[in-house]
């Protein structure tokens, strides 16, 4: 993407890249490449093993085969410096109930201390963190208590607490309002201009991986199906349209180059006197998405289709 | 090395930090009021009864072993839930996943069990020293006698907690894996009946046990000379008990590093993420 930065090692780079869970595989040879500064989003329906490999990236979960690097390293094998460097936001977290958002924060940020001072970085205070994330008002509120999404902020301060080079966000705004995502999106925009963060985020929200990220990778059937930024995936589908009609009751959706041909061998075709209802129509983004998705999934198999992978 | 012992003061700062919450919080005063009540009417009601053929109250003689007992229930029911439930809430993995968190995370655990002991202590001990006159028959000797047993049972039992923490697959079941065992190895370490009474080899599986050195030695620490005629043998082992408590001490502090070794590894990192992911499909 940024023809500038070509020669310099990529901060991550995932070849061939396989995990199944006993007899499911979730990931089946997914290759990725994100340079320093990039903000990317790995778009894909539940399920679709975003999270496990968010995980495998972040040293959290180990792979079956392929190649990983991160920073340079490879994530099985890590030490303690290059937890420093990496900032984790997970899903889910609950931890810490009992403790305030001014305690935690400044405990995580103790253990970074050294080795960020080290690295020559500037600690940020933790009154600067949490005005950061805005939670200057609930930095000594129980962190139990706080709201959705002052807990994903929380999430976020803590994730970049080490001022890390890069930052894994997964799934950040799930269960967030529109004004709470909002916020978030604004958030995450101010660290990026900051810091020059690498992020590599999960979303299953098309809209909100065009708002976010620089490219989205779009992962479905355990591998990457699209690669491109929102433009791009945009003029790449434009010449597609879609077609719906119905048979014997049953309704259908083809996205096709060439209505013309499609609807002719449609209609002269065997089921040509049951179609009803056809429809011809430019193909938007979102119905590419699914249409991409529905494809590639059905490819891996039916048991992968409903089976959240995280 | 520099880093480790950084990793081991934030560690500590964390521990006692945790303990400060738990003092604050309601559901650890509850647990210490329901060991202080207990206590209280087991003493109140024993209160005038005495032990055949000796000069002591069923309150001077019981303490010790219910001290013992109750430590014990601490020590290895505390932790064992605690970690289990931080492995549960990613409260482990937040900790793990900042450098040299496994260390502060550890000392954190050893910090807040160790303080821990001091309202365990005073909830039980203080009403029945106050109020029926038990605790050391022996004077200052025999507190610091007791100090020394208790500082001892805590190394030793501190990390079987530890261990089944880590080990436990569910926060649900440290019932099966922490209070069944407890519960049977109180059985055969004297606290509800006296060894002797039991068959020969339970007493055997008893004093391979640290629970029945660690009631021994508070005994000894806190009842006269005589009192040994209530004991196995009829005589205070007390050089036995602190060979006893220090072997258990080194075998399991081997047994809890290797175990944590193994947590704080990439490996079980993902079963961090798994063990949440099972509570996240319970709790929904």
């Amino acid at each position: 993407m940024n023809d500038a930065r070509v020669d310099e090692q990529p901060v991550i780079l995932v070849e061939g890249l396989v995990k199944s869970y006993g007899e499911t595989p979730v990931l089946a040879g997914v290759d990725l490449e994100v340079r320093r500064g990039e903000v990317v989003a790995l778009l894909g329906p539940n399920g679709a093993g975003k999270t496990t490999t968010i995980e495998i990236l972040e040293g959290s979960r180990q792979r079956d085969g392929g190649h990983v690097s991160i920073l340079g390293f490879d994530p099985a094998q890590v030490n303690d410096e290059w937890r420093s460097r990496v900032g984790v936001v997970m899903q889910s977290w609950r931890d810490h109930a009992r403790w305030c958002p001014q305690d935690l924060i400044g405990h995580i940020a103790s253990l970074h201390r050294p080795y960020v001072e080290a690295s020559g970085r500037r600690m940020r205070s933790v009154s600067e963190i949490l005005d950061l994330v805005g939670l200057s008002g609930q930095a000594e509120q129980r962190i139990r208590t706080l709201s959705g999404g002052q807990r994903r902020r929380l999430d976020v301060a803590i994730g970049i607490v080490g001022r890390p080079e890069l930052l894994f966000l997964d799934e950040p705004t799930a269960g967030l309002d529109p004004q709470g995502r909002r916020e978030f999106h604004e958030l995450i925009h101010a660290l990026v201009d900051d810091d020059n963060t690498t992020v590599l985020l999960t979303t299953h929200d098309l809209d909100e991986a065009g708002k976010l990220a620089d490219r989205i990778l779009i992962l479905a059937g355990g591998r990457i199906v699209a690669n491109g930024s929102e433009d791009d995936l945009a003029a790449s589908i434009a010449h597609e349209a879609q077609v719906r009609w119905s048979a014997n009751g049953v309704a259908h959706v083809h996205a096709t180059p060439n209505p013309t041909t499609f609807v002719r061998s449609l209609l002269t075709g065997p089921d040509g006197d049951v179609v009803t209802d056809l429809l011809v129509s430019r193909a938007s983004l979102e119905d590419t998405y699914i249409e991409l998705v529905t494809r590639h999934e059905a490819g891996l198999g039916p048991s992968s289709v409903f089976k959240e992978a995280s | 090395m520099n880093g480790t012992l950084y990793a081991i003061k934030i560690g500590a700062k964390r521990g006692w930090h945790e303990q400060v919450l738990s003092l604050k919080s309601t559901q650890d005063q509850t647990f210490y009021l329901f060991f202080a009540v207990v206590t209280l009417v087991y003493m109140y009601v024993n209160r005038n009864n005495t032990v055949d053929g000796l000069d002591l109250t069923i309150p001077q003689v019981a303490l010790p072993t219910i001290v013992a007992a109750a430590v014990t229930f601490g020590l290895i029911v505390g932790p064992a839930q605690q970690i289990a439930m931080e492995r549960e809430d990613g409260t482990v993995l937040r900790v793990l996943s900042a450098p040299r968190g496994s260390i502060a995370y550890a000392t954190g655990h050893f910090v807040l069990n160790m303080t821990s002991l001091l309202p365990m202590l005073a909830v039980i001990m203080l009403p029945s020293v106050f109020l029926f006159d038990a605790g050391s028959q022996r004077g200052w000797s025999g507190w610091a006698a007791a100090s020394g047993v208790l500082v001892l049972a805590f190394l030793a039992l501190l990390p079987v907690g530890l261990v089944i923490g880590t080990l436990v697959p569910d926060v649900r079941r440290t019932t099966t894996w922490g209070i069944l065992p407890l519960l049977f190895m109180m059985a055969v370490s004297g606290i509800f009946v006296p060894l002797s009474n039991l068959w020969g080899w339970l007493q055997a599986v008893g004093q391979g046990l640290p629970l029945y050195w660690f009631a021994h030695g508070m005994r000894f620490a806190f009842l006269p000379e005589g009192a040994a005629e209530l004991e196995l043998h009829g005589e205070w082992r007390i050089s036995m008990a602190v060979v006893a408590l220090a072997l258990w001490a080194i075998v399991a502090w081997t047994i809890a590093v290797a175990t944590m070794r193994r947590v704080g590894s990439g490996v079980s990192a993902a079963s961090v993420v798994t063990a949440r992911d099972t509570t996240a499909q319970w709790v929904r």
